[in-house]
């Protein structure tokens, strides 16, 4: 999530110090986004820099500086929270490459594999269920945080639950042993310098 | 203090020579008064069997079913069905409420077939409807309830009285997220008290409510999650990652 949106989120609220603004960014997501002061301080600077803020004081610094929202960055507010999240399908999937791979490599239980990694999957979100239970229900931030996190990951377990009904149907024929060290269709003459290198 | 409920090597099979069916293979399974248990599987893997099992609706083919420490095969017709009735409370995906009873009728109902006074089983079954934030729906009949009400009613249903051990297959099924979430957040509440439950679900989110989740494949219990550490563990980037 990005800083600079955030406070110009909270600024958008009325005019408000630096510390503030920081004790403000950490209820309001759940505290899940620690931040450090430097940070607060060094996005503010740069939002004031690009005409978005303004500040009551050119000349001091600090915690008690006072910061208000200027009209272009109202602007910018609004444009950032109608722009379409990064939601394009990632280029590769760790996951989705792990279970590429086991399907190549002899002797891998492929079925066994998706168990560990649904274990673990499942296993984040019984913590992540644990903490909406154990917030206040008053706890927006935290819950909807915990939501996500949670449908998230349920979406990769309802893949590897695909997956593992494909494999059942479709199981992958053996990969071949690995008896024979030479790369079976390399080029001869490539073949032969390899060897001669050895 | 043994576990309220336990499966020893427990097999169920069907039918016979070759149209057998093994739906349950050498299951090994505790839950403790306060647990609660997911068994998560896929269609088929033999959760449901496992269910009906530990509530004493069906006989396993060999192994022993205990509740409270008492083997389920020693006891008689009878004793068994008064172990169900007393005991174990049941919560099914399509709620299976009586539709000509109202919300109390249908909490109470188990409890004056067990034998208990109308008054005291209309106290309990006042006293669960209040806990789920339903007193006010007490006359009304199930046809007049939400779906999210209506399965509260049968988790009401389920814990009133002197219960021990609460069965719910998919319990969320039928229901939407927020829904799903009230009644789940009630069958935490209710084993926090000290009901041993158990869940069996394909659906992974309504597993993460349970304190322990175990897998099950092809009838066979292959793997069960590790204790869980402190939510505050997600609170960094780092771990949350």
């Amino acid at each position: 999530m990005s800083v600079r949106h955030a406070l110009l989120a909270l600024l958008s609220e009325g005019p408000k110090y630096g510390l503030q603004l920081r004790q403000e960014f950490e209820a309001k997501t759940g505290e899940v986004w620690p931040l450090n002061v430097g940070q607060v301080y060094t996005t503010l600077q740069r939002l004031e820099r690009d005409g978005l803020v303004e500040s009551d004081d050119a000349e001091s610094e600090g915690p008690q500086k006072g910061f208000r929202i200027t009209a272009a960055g109202r602007g910018e507010l609004m444009e950032w929270l109608r722009t379409p999240g990064g939601d394009d399908a990632p280029p590769r999937d760790e996951l989705v490459i792990k279970v590429l791979v086991a399907l190549t490599v002899p002797g891998v239980d492929v079925a066994e594999l998706l168990q560990v990694h649904r274990r673990h999957l499942v296993q984040t979100m019984q913590r992540y269920t644990r903490l909406k239970e154990a917030a206040a229900e008053a706890d927006l931030g935290l819950a909807l945080v915990a939501d996500a996190e949670i449908f998230r990951l349920e979406a990769v377990v309802r893949w590897l639950d695909a997956a593992d009904v494909r494999l059942k149907r479709f199981p992958p024929a053996p990969a071949p042993a690995p008896a024979d060290a030479h790369p079976a269709e390399a080029p001869p003459r490539r073949s032969r310098r390899v060897q001669g290198v050895r | 203090m043994a576990p309220v409920l336990e499966l020893r090597d427990v097999s169920k099979v069907y039918g016979s020579g070759a149209g057998e069916v093994h739906a349950l293979r050498a299951v090994d399974l505790a839950v403790k008064a306060g647990e609660l248990v997911a068994v998560m599987g896929p269609s088929g893997s033999g959760k449901s069997t496992l269910l009906t099992i530990a509530g004493t609706l069906e006989e396993a083919s060999s192994g022993d079913v205990l509740i409270a420490g008492a083997a389920v095969s020693s006891l008689s017709k009878n004793e068994r069905a008064s172990l169900r009735r007393r005991s174990i409370g049941y919560v099914f995906q399509d709620f299976n409420l009586l539709a000509g009873l109202s919300a109390l009728e249908n909490v109470t109902l188990p409890m004056e077939l067990d034998g208990v006074a109308v008054k005291a089983a209309r106290a309990a079954g006042l006293e669960a409807l209040r806990r789920f934030d339903l007193a006010g729906k007490a006359d009304r009949y199930p046809d007049e309830l939400s779906g999210g009400e209506r399965q509260r009613v049968a988790v009401a249903r389920a814990i009133a009285g002197d219960r021990r051990l609460l069965l719910a297959d998919e319990p969320t099924g039928a229901l939407d997220s927020a829904n799903g979430e009230a009644v789940m957040r009630l069958v935490r509440a209710a084993c926090q008290e000290g009901v041993a439950g158990v869940i069996v679900t394909h659906d992974a989110q309504l597993a993460s409510w349970a304190d322990r989740i175990v897998f099950i494949r092809d009838g066979r219990i292959v793997d069960q999650t590790a204790p869980l550490p402190g939510p505050e563990t997600l609170l960094t980037p780092d771990a949350a990652s």
